[in-house]
């Protein structure tokens, strides 16, 4: 079990990241990653409502019918996203505001309902609420990556701390919209030239992935390299 | 209530506040579908349409029905059951009507339940405090505003189908890549109107 566990792990965090490997979820990707803070927040919050929601789809998957659960599945999602709304609101109200309209968009993101559809809907509880979190972790990784090299370079600044002296001239560039494309595109060619993808080592596949796969292909035509 | 005249709420969200271009909403698609140039409009009016009817119809049940009970926190869970039951209606007159544009979109279609950006326009309107006719102005003009940015990308990728890429950076790396040089351009438009 830790073994499996372990797997899910490492294919959700880098073998099949879902940002740069599926892009899914680029959205929040791209607009929260002006701030490594508002990174971070968005980040847990998405890892909190990717793990429960998959888990409880994982619970009831056998209960709900087929032709309905794309709505279940979307209310399931909303149901956490307003508590992690709610939560930030009475606790960070700054960082509510900050993130804007985004926290709820989480809904929309579609990295967690893909990991329902995928994963949740055909494994066990806790194995789909690691799968949840894994994928989760992997979007973490990602918008945290983009948003240091674009506060960085922005802001001269990590965390709000300033890290270079006054000879350093902001890249406003980078904290624009353009910014967010541009970092995004250049770690997916990064991550495309140095992680190898599925095909090529094949030893590391388990088996609930085949079906992820072919779910895969079907939604994001080109997307898996 | 912000008083903006809704025709520059209109260009706003078409040129200078551009769904994709400067608030990153409806990325999936406008990647996954932005190959051929007829399909690309289709989902562009499917898109429009949509964004369109559910302003309203969300604004509606948000200042009526969820603000005389201060029900506000549910407004995610109803914003999504309006939005996916609108979807439906468009999927069943789409597949009636113009079967091959039903065909051509596949899977797409009831994938615009899950396009961030027609949630994310029921979102902004309630931060922004838009009146009903705003909101209406500024759902039509981000579908526009989607619309051409998907239109313009499909042009750029049948332009650049033989071009010697990168490996690494086939597919969609080059497609962030373009976006980006023309969210680049769109900054130009920055000075005209401000919401």
């Amino acid at each position: 079990m830790t073994k499996e566990i372990g797997k899910i792990f490492y294919i959700g965090m880098l073998k099949d990241n879902p940002v740069y490997r599926q892009i899914l979820g680029i959205c929040s990707a791209l607009a929260v990653t002006n701030l490594m803070i508002n990174s971070l927040f968005m980040s847990l919050g998405l890892i909190f409502v990717a793990s429960f929601s998959s888990l409880t789809v994982s619970m009831i998957r056998q209960h709900i019918p087929r032709h309905i659960r794309m709505m279940v599945q979307t209310l399931i999602i909303s149901a956490y996203v307003i508590i992690v709304d709610i939560i930030l609101r009475a606790y960070f109200p700054s960082m509510s505001i900050a993130l804007g309209p985004y926290v709820g968009l989480i809904i929309t993101n579609c990295i967690i309902m893909g990991r329902c559809e995928s994963f949740a809907q055909n494994n066990k509880p806790l194995a789909s609420f690691f799968d949840g979190m894994a994928a989760g972790l992997g979007y973490m990784t990602v918008l945290l990556t983009v948003a240091f090299f674009r506060e960085f370079l922005g802001f001269g600044t990590i965390f709000g701390i300033a890290v270079v002296g006054d000879w350093w001239t902001n890249w406003i560039f980078m904290i624009m919209p353009p910014g967010a494309f541009f970092m995004l595109g250049i770690l997916i060619w990064v991550a495309n030239s140095f992680i190898p993808t599925k095909e090529q080592d094949k030893e590391i596949e388990i088996k609930p992935i085949d079906i992820n796969k072919a779910s895969q292909e079907t939604v994001v035509p080109g997307g898996a390299n | 209530m912000s008083d903006i005249n809704p025709l520059v709420i209109l260009m706003a969200s078409i040129f200078t506040n551009n769904m994709i271009l400067s608030n990153f909403l409806g990325m999936c698609s406008f990647i996954a579908v932005s190959n051929e140039i007829k399909t690309s409009i289709g989902l562009g009016q499917a898109v429009t349409f949509v964004l369109g009817a559910t302003s309203i119809i969300n604004y509606i049940i948000y200042k009526y029905l969820l603000v005389p009970y201060n029900l506000e926190y549910l407004r995610y869970i109803v914003f999504i059951i309006t939005i996916a039951a609108f979807v439906q209606l468009v999927e069943m007159v789409v597949e009636r009507y113009a079967p091959t544009l039903y065909y051509s979109l596949g899977i797409f279609l009831p994938l615009i339940t899950v396009n961030c950006a027609i949630l994310g326009v029921s979102l902004f309107m309630i931060i922004r405090s838009y009146s009903l006719i705003q909101s209406f102005f500024f759902g039509i003009g981000s579908g526009l505003g989607w619309t051409l940015a998907i239109v313009a990308m499909a042009g750029i990728k049948q332009k650049i189908k033989n071009s010697p890429i990168p490996k690494g950076l086939q597919g969609p790396g080059i497609t962030l890549i373009i976006t980006g040089l023309m969210a680049l351009a769109f900054i130009g438009f920055s000075g005209i109107v401000k919401i």
